[in-house]
């Protein structure tokens, strides 16, 4: 027996909770629509040889959104044996309308009703019996949450699947039936008969997606247009709207006979909740209170113990921790992990048992570069319970509701608003909860500019260039948090002017699932899903690129390639000396500067890392600043600051691009995201150092005509009209049909 | 032309007919507004936009822009 069974329903229906109680297996599940973005396959854990597959939360069948297309992709071009459709009780209409459209593909389906516990305690009444002959196939009570009902829905998917007998379809208008008749015979007549209806009613919508899969010649389109013209005309709405109208005009058909619904104007708990948490005046001091909870915890006093913890005692040394940190006591005589390699790898006279430069690869290269990416994984654990306690109680899609009208002025999205603010702790957990927003386009601008605000790591580089050349001025520190706000604000407005985000249209059209108590189990599951993919990345991505950067740091060319052992120069040196060719026109041309971009890649603490061991290296020590001041950046302030604006703006460090390329799923938009904060940041120390130079020697040269270039470009992105918008654009559209009429 | 745009918050409003085209139209009307169904409108976000609606029994926020293509009565 091979069975295979398509979990499907609307976004925040039980259907991802269903699958884990199905399959036991690990899988997020969040009260927030849209968690499942890709397909997951999971075998079921009572039944052998049936597999369960679990499609992403979608309300329709459209060709609209990624979601739907995977969903449809699955179902007509896989066919799996059965669909299990899971209908949330509390909203059946809405429901329903995805069962009438997964009822025509001619694959068996069976109906599970998730939550009848809160529809019976709203004093509501659903008529199974009744339910199941209007609707004609199966119908299984369950409560996904609760277990029950599970073994009675899977059994009789099995025993749908087994009979692979398709369920019937309902009949729309005379007139849409008409053409459907005719694009039958003259399109699709040679498909399997079950088959049929589907792509039927897809060609009668003009569904640019299952045309393209048909191929039909043109003939038979023009000859099909007709008919679809026609029904157009007696009906007097466009194909797309009469096929959704009339779906829902016969749902409305079957519920006003099955459903009881005792009172229209009761108010539900989260009715009540909501009356203060979405209200005009309370709204934002809630919101404000609740992230500032969120930051103070993770971020503040538990994250940044943790992080101390982390990478000062057990990737550094215990013992010398300030003895004034918290557990102080309990810990200082416990060994480190670089300590207890060094037990191992150091013999007596502390020399290494191994090659040196083995010694040197694992400690420096391996245990201090992903040391210092796993030192934040305890604070990525903590955001992500919090994030995943709103997410699961529902107040996220309240984030979204009251921020949107802000940030959709620079292109974000309501939803962006909590990725930048984790982003100013840490950058890698800020791109991840990119993830809960659920349009493409403007989850993809969020993580293309979350990268810019100041992380807690960027800080002790403007620490150490505000002390080396502004006198400790705070008003450097003042200036990356603006620099950062502003670089979001302007990317947000150029990038959703560009072609690249206009394609989609991408209406905020979104559900507000009710409250719910958070679920302990979906919430540990969401926290450990996403922690744990951090870790893997640490030891897969991370751990490659600090390996290649120690090579490069630890190598040398000159006289054959060679470990290096005194003050040679390295492969990274001699890289430096090149790349400090393209920072000349941003003020800081030293190999030095060049380098420490570089290794500002790996973290972007590492900066000052790099500048103290030039330092050392030179002889000056490590805190005093006079080195840096003036032989990295020649005494200049312009050189220090415009270094600065490029070091925060650039490319994220290692761990924060593996985010981007996670949460991008794709290369093309990795590159493409990377490049344009490199080009961004180029662009604003160009013009900074530039302008800065011109106004302090007033001499007009190439490199001011070059950053008056760039600004004039930069202005005229920023300023330009918007050439896709959409609500002009559907403007001129309302005229349109209104003046048809 | 009334649109829903107009509807006061705490009043309903029946919908008559559905402008505009394509996708933004399409996932309105997957949403469940269509011809004929009635539509709460429960408040207007803190800043002014989007809009809470009821319909069909569950909450909807949906932003004016959007809201001016619904014609209602």
């Amino acid at each position: 027996m091979n069975i295979r069974i398509a979990l499907t329903g609307n976004p925040n229906c039980g259907k991802t909770t269903l699958f884990n109680a199905l399959t036991g297996s690990n899988q997020f599940v969040g009260n927030w629509p849209g968690v499942t973005v890709e397909k997951k396959e999971g075998k079921m854990k009572k039944y052998d040889g049936i597999s369960v597959v679990d499609l992403p939360g979608i309300y329709s069948l459209s060709p609209y959104t990624p979601e739907e297309v995977v969903a449809r992709n699955f179902l007509i071009g896989e066919r799996p044996d059965v669909i299990l459709n899971i209908v949330d009780g509390t909203s059946l209409e809405r429901n329903l309308y995805l069962t009438t459209q997964l009822m025509e593909i001619g694959i068996p389906v069976v109906i599970a009703i998730n939550m009848m516990d809160i529809v019976r305690k709203n004093g509501d009444k659903i008529d199974i019996e009744t339910l199941e002959k209007k609707i004609g196939c199966r119908v299984v009570e369950i409560s996904a949450l609760k277990g029950t009902g599970i073994d009675e829905a899977a059994e009789a998917a099995i025993a749908a699947a087994q009979k692979k007998k398709s369920v019937p379809t309902h009949s729309f208008s005379g007139a849409v039936e008409h053409a459907l008749a005719h694009i039958e015979e003259a399109a699709i007549h040679d498909m399997p008969a079950d088959q049929q209806r589907w792509f039927a009613v897809k060609i009668f919508e003009r569904d640019e997606k299952a045309l393209e899969q048909l191929g039909l010649s043109q003939e038979i389109i023009s000859h099909i247009e007709t008919d679809i013209k026609a029904a157009e005309a007696e009906l007097d709405d466009d194909s797309e709207s009469i096929i959704a109208n009339e779906r829902y005009m016969y749902i409305t058909g079957i519920t006003t006979q099955c459903y009881k619904k005792k009172n229209l104007s009761r108010q539900s708990l989260s009715d009540k909740i909501d009356k203060i948490v979405t209200n005009r005046f309370l709204a934002f001091p809630i919101f404000v209170f609740v992230m500032m909870m969120v930051y103070v915890l993770s971020i503040g006093t538990v994250g940044d113990w943790t992080v101390v913890f982390m990478n000062e005692g057990l990737f550094g040394s215990f013992k010398d921790l300030d003895p004034g940190f918290f557990g102080y006591s309990l810990f200082s005589n416990w060994m480190s992990v670089p300590e207890l390699l060094d037990k191992v790898l150091l013999s007596a006279d502390g020399t290494p048992v191994i090659a040196e430069w083995l010694y040197s690869l694992i400690q420096d290269g391996v245990v201090g570069g992903v040391g210092a990416v796993l030192g934040f994984v305890p604070q990525i654990f903590v955001l992500f319970l919090l994030l995943s306690i709103l997410e699961d109680i529902g107040y996220m899609s309240r984030v979204a509701f009251i921020m949107d009208r802000l940030f959709r002025k620079f292109g974000l999205s309501g939803k962006s608003f909590i990725p930048m603010l984790i982003a100013s702790g840490c950058g890698v957990p800020g791109i991840m909860a990119s993830r809960t927003i659920e349009q493409e386009r403007d989850r993809r601008i969020t993580v293309m500019t979350t990268g810019f605000i100041p992380c807690s790591a960027k800080m002790p580089v403007v620490g150490m260039i505000a002390a080396a050349l502004f006198g400790g001025s705070p008003l450097i520190a003042t200036s990356a948090y603006f620099l950062g706000i502003g670089a979001v604000v302007i990317s947000g407005i150029i990038l959703k002017k560009t072609k690249l985000f206009a394609g989609k249209p991408a209406p905020f059209v979104m559900e507000l699932p009710a409250y719910h108590a958070p679920l302990p189990s979906n919430i540990w599951r969401a926290t450990w899903e996403r922690g744990w993919s951090f870790v893997k990345r640490a030891g897969t991505v991370i751990f490659a690129a600090s390996v290649i950067i120690w090579i490069l740091n630890s190598l040398s060319f000159s006289g054959g390639l060679h470990y290096i052992t005194g003050d040679e120069k390295s492969i990274l040196n001699v890289i430096g000396e090149v790349i400090a060719v393209i920072f000349a026109p941003l003020g800081f041309g030293s190999w030095q500067a060049a380098v420490a971009t570089i290794l500002g890649l790996v973290a972007k603490e590492e900066i000052v890392g790099v500048f103290g061991s030039l330092s050392s290296m030179a002889g000056v020590d490590e805190t005093n600043y006079s080195f840096i001041a003036s032989v990295i950046f020649g005494g200049s302030k312009l050189s220090a600051y415009s270094f600065l604006i490029f070091n925060l703006l650039c490319a994220p460090c290692f761990a924060a691009m593996g985010a981007i390329r996670r949460e991008m799923n794709s290369a093309k938009w990795t590159v493409g995201a990377i490049g344009y904060m490199c080009a961004f940041a180029y662009a604003v120390s160009l013009i900074v150092y530039q302008f800065g130079a011109f106004f302090t020697t007033l001499h007009f040269t190439v490199g001011t005509a070059a950053a008056v270039i760039v600004l004039a470009f930069m202005l005229f992105m920023l300023l330009r009209k918007n050439r896709y918008s959409r609500n002009k654009r559907r403007k001129k559209q309302m005229k349109k049909s209104t003046g048809e009429k | 032309m009334k649109t829903l745009r107009e509807i006061k918050v705490g009043s309903t409003a029946k919908v008559v007919k559905l402008h505009g085209e394509g996708p933004v139209k399409r996932r309105i009307m997957d949403m469940g507004i269509t011809k004929g169904v009635e539509i709460y409108v429960r408040k207007v976000a803190p800043l002014g936009d989007p809009l809470e609606l009821m319909v069909r029994g569950y909450e909807l926020s949906l932003r004016k822009a959007d809201a001016e293509m619904i014609e209602v009565e």
